[in-house]
């Protein structure tokens, strides 16, 4: 190997001395700044093996010396930030329903967590913006099948309807045509004097039949004028708001076989001061009384 | 003796060469680099003269702005740090001197980005490549490192020997007292970085009783490797091969352009000159190789203009010198365009001509950009009203019929009190208007600070817009009016 590397007359580069069929191979080394970066890398790679998590084995794998795992870091964190709002925390679990609303740090933090508590639980239901859709109420409006004061939304959200806690929501709206306490026609005429409760009726003979009917089996729930009954859970049939559609059809559908609309309990699934942040939220939305 | 007899021919009447030629190899003249090749050193030797005085004042200049920034005290009242120029990452604001800069501005970094990179393609074209040869952090540093090897090993013919020489006590005491004075500076280099974070008094104490943020240790520790690295070790490669600027700098420069130019017209043919020779029929250029020598980049500047060339001048300094010995005009390196070598060479007369086309665009951008920006500096508010209208529902309607719409509204004060404002819309008649989340008498906004809160606004059902109105939600400040407004829309069911 003493001998000079020979040149390449054309291009002036030197060649490795390897030939085929005439054909000479330059000397093109890599840059050495390139070279160095890969044994870098390579020397970085192994020590990476043996610190962190690397190789897949038959039922686990190699952990390394730190020790690491990304899901020990997630709930460190979320450790950590519940820690940072522990403050916080606390004193909404010290507070009544009212001095959290009166607050202001207290009321934006509830509203936040309340907000991330109802996407996870209850806006399958009701809706990403809470404002429900047929079969399951607007939470933004002011009409409350319950109630919509701070303690009777904290007890709605506790106990659910019909979710089979004893302090359950419950009522009974009979299935008019199902349970054979009306016929077709007179559920007619009861529709229609429900849709004049709200200025909608047509005929003023069929609904003074229906009224009559009214005043016989729905008046002991949904009141003289269908002005509704937060404590029995008897809507308002006066007003704009339909929870199963305001239509005829719709009307005639909820007589003839009843509405029993259902919700879970959350007390027990809930901690008691996301409950709260979630009672603040849904008051916050705007119908709060 | 033949080497005698050789000078006696070059030399006839005995007379004393008056410049020594300088026995130095041109490392990066682009026919001996190879990528493939270990770095061959640069000992580059002290210039004097005009321009090397000039470099030691910007370099003086730049590292007292870079050091002493950090501790210029500006008072802002008792809400707002006394700091002249300070990045407050945990508070997300940006303070120089009287602005202050929050997130959503940013785009004013970006007008000073294209304003500092249009100056540069200005200076670029007029005068060549004036940042890289004055200006440049990895310049100043070098140069700084290189100063301090001087100091330490002495200059070029001393460190070669020197590095030549077999390791001994005294050649480990200097190499020692070198490193070390090098990392004090790279030292003092991250510590004067992480200062421009912070407030630097209290940070400095901090930082002395390791009670400091480890963040602070870690980007000290880091600006310390950088400095230490491409300033004191990698130096010219640093320009040569990781720096784009060289390469996009080309596209600024023409034949107009002021560059390094070794004036190959007056130079050439270049030979060795003794005292007493006759000028007639050669070039000016003796081939002393001082400018070689004193070349902190390891070129020869009589190649042309290259892209190794940083256009530090030193080459002009000792050119200069060398011309002042031999009794020549001086300027046979100096700045000049490429045009006049061949103006001189067709026998017209030099020019000089900073304004052209291109450069009037450069300053006309310039103009534009820096108008633009000091407009929006100077007319922007210290209120900032922001409204976000529900989406989810688009609307509600309440039992008696009537449209709600929701809003988020924010409210962001960047004055440095407390400030107390009403909230109103207008091209709406609303029946209610509900705040959640804020005071309904009187909007309180702590200083430099942002609120946020939701906004009902009702309107009854016989005065709803039958789809959309366009409505203008306005912050009122006691007597002073409105301060700010935005626009929105009401949307009712369509009908």
């Amino acid at each position: 190997m003493s001998e000079t590397p020979e040149r390449d007359a054309h291009s002036g580069v030197e060649t490795t001395g390897h030939e085929w069929d005439g054909i000479k191979e330059l000397n093109m080394p890599l840059p050495r700044w390139w070279l160095w970066t890969l044994y870098a890398t390579v020397i970085w790679a192994v020590g990476y093996w043996i610190v962190m998590p690397a190789w897949p084995l038959v039922s686990s794998y190699t952990q390394g010396l730190l020790g690491h795992s990304e899901r020990a870091r997630v709930a460190e964190e979320i450790s950590q930030a519940r820690a940072a709002q522990a403050g916080l925390r606390e004193r909404i679990a010290g507070s009544d329903l009212a001095a959290v609303r009166a607050d202001q740090d207290l009321l934006a933090f509830a509203i936040a967590g309340g907000r991330s508590a109802f996407a996870v639980n209850c806006s399958q239901c009701h809706g990403r913006g809470a404002a429900g859709s047929p079969g399951y109420p607007n939470l933004n409006d002011d009409e409350w099948l319950w109630g919509g004061s701070l303690e009777e939304i904290d007890a709605t959200i506790r106990y659910g309807v019909r979710a089979g806690h004893e302090q359950s929501r419950a009522n009974d709206m009979p299935a008019f045509l199902s349970d054979g306490l009306l016929s077709r026609p007179q559920i007619a005429d009861l529709a229609e004097h429900v849709l004049s409760l709200s200025g909608r009726g047509e005929e003023p003979a069929r609904a003074a039949r229906g009224a009559a009917l009214f005043a016989e089996q729905c008046v002991a729930c949904h009141k003289e004028g269908g002005t509704g009954d937060p404590e029995l859970g008897a809507p308002s049939l006066a007003d704009q708001i339909w929870l199963y559609g305001g239509e005829r059809a719709d009307v005639e559908r909820s007589i003839a076989f009843g509405r029993m609309g259902v919700m879970p309990a959350w007390e027990g699934r809930l901690d008691p001061v996301t409950l709260k942040q979630l009672t603040v939220y849904v008051h916050s939305l705007g119908g709060g009384e | 003796m033949a080497e005698a007899a050789l000078k006696a021919q070059r030399n006839p009447a005995g007379m004393p060469e008056p410049v020594a030629r300088a026995e130095v190899d041109a490392v990066n003249r682009r026919e001996q680099r190879s990528l493939y090749e270990k770095r061959r050193k640069i000992y580059p030797r002290l210039a004097r003269g005009a321009f090397r005085r000039l470099k030691w004042l910007v370099m003086a200049l730049t590292l007292a702005v870079y050091y002493l920034s950090p501790w210029l005290r500006w008072e802002r009242g008792p809400n707002a740090p006394d700091q002249a120029i300070l990045i407050d990452f945990p508070g997300r604001r940006f303070y120089f001197f009287f602005i202050e800069i929050w997130p959503q501005e940013v785009y004013y970094l970006t007008g000073l980005l294209i304003l500092a990179a249009i100056g540069l393609f200005l200076v670029t074209s007029v005068a060549g490549r004036v940042w890289c040869g004055y200006t440049c952090p990895q310049t100043v540093w070098t140069d700084l490192f290189i100063a301090i090897e001087r100091l330490i090993e002495g200059d070029r013919s001393a460190r070669i020997r020197l590095d030549r020489a077999p390791w001994s006590a005294a050649k480990l005491l200097r190499k020692a007292c070198k490193h070390l004075l090098w990392l004090a500076v790279a030292v003092a280099t991250g510590g004067a970085w992480v200062f421009y974070f912070a407030d630097a008094p209290t940070l400095a104490v901090d930082l002395i009783h390791f009670q400091a943020p480890a963040v602070s240790y870690l980007f000290i520790g880091i600006m310390t490797f950088t400095t230490y690295t491409l300033g004191g070790i990698a130096r010219e490669q640093v320009c040569i091969y990781m720096c784009p600027w060289p390469r996009i700098q080309a596209a600024m420069l023409d034949e107009d352009t002021l560059t390094v130019t070794y004036r190959r017209d007056r130079g050439e043919p270049r030979g060795p000159y003794r005292r007493g020779d006759s000028w007639h029929g050669r070039g000016n250029c003796i081939d002393c190789n001082q400018c070689v020598a004193v070349c902190p980049m390891g070129i020869d500047i009589r190649d042309g203009l290259q892209l190794e060339c940083i256009s530090c001048a030193l080459c002009i300094d000792a050119c200069d010198g060398v011309m002042d010995r031999i009794g020549l005009p001086r300027g046979l390196i100096a700045y000049d365009t490429d045009d006049n070598i061949e103006r001189r060479q067709r026998g017209q007369a030099p020019r000089f001509r900073p304004i052209r086309p291109r450069t009037l665009a450069y300053a006309g951008i310039i103009a534009v950009v820096g108008i633009v920006m000091l407009a929006a500096l100077l007319t922007r508010d210290s209120v900032d009203l922001n409204v976000l209208r529900d989406r989810n529902p688009l609307f509600t309607r309440l039992a008696d019929g009537s449209i709600r719409n929701g809003y988020t509204v924010k409210i962001l004060n960047k004055r440095h009190d407390e400030s107390v404002f009403d909230l109103g819309v207008e091209g709406l008649q609303p029946s209610d208007i509900k705040l959640i989340g804020a005071e309904p008498d009187g909007i309180r906004v702590a200083p430099d600070s942002l609120k946020s809160f939701r906004v009902l606004l009702t309107v009854p059902a016989a005065s709803a817009p039958a789809e959309n109105a366009p409505i203008r939600f306005v912050l009122r400040e006691g007597a002073s009016g409105i301060v700010a407004g935005h626009a929105s829309q009401f949307l009712g069911p369509k009908s």
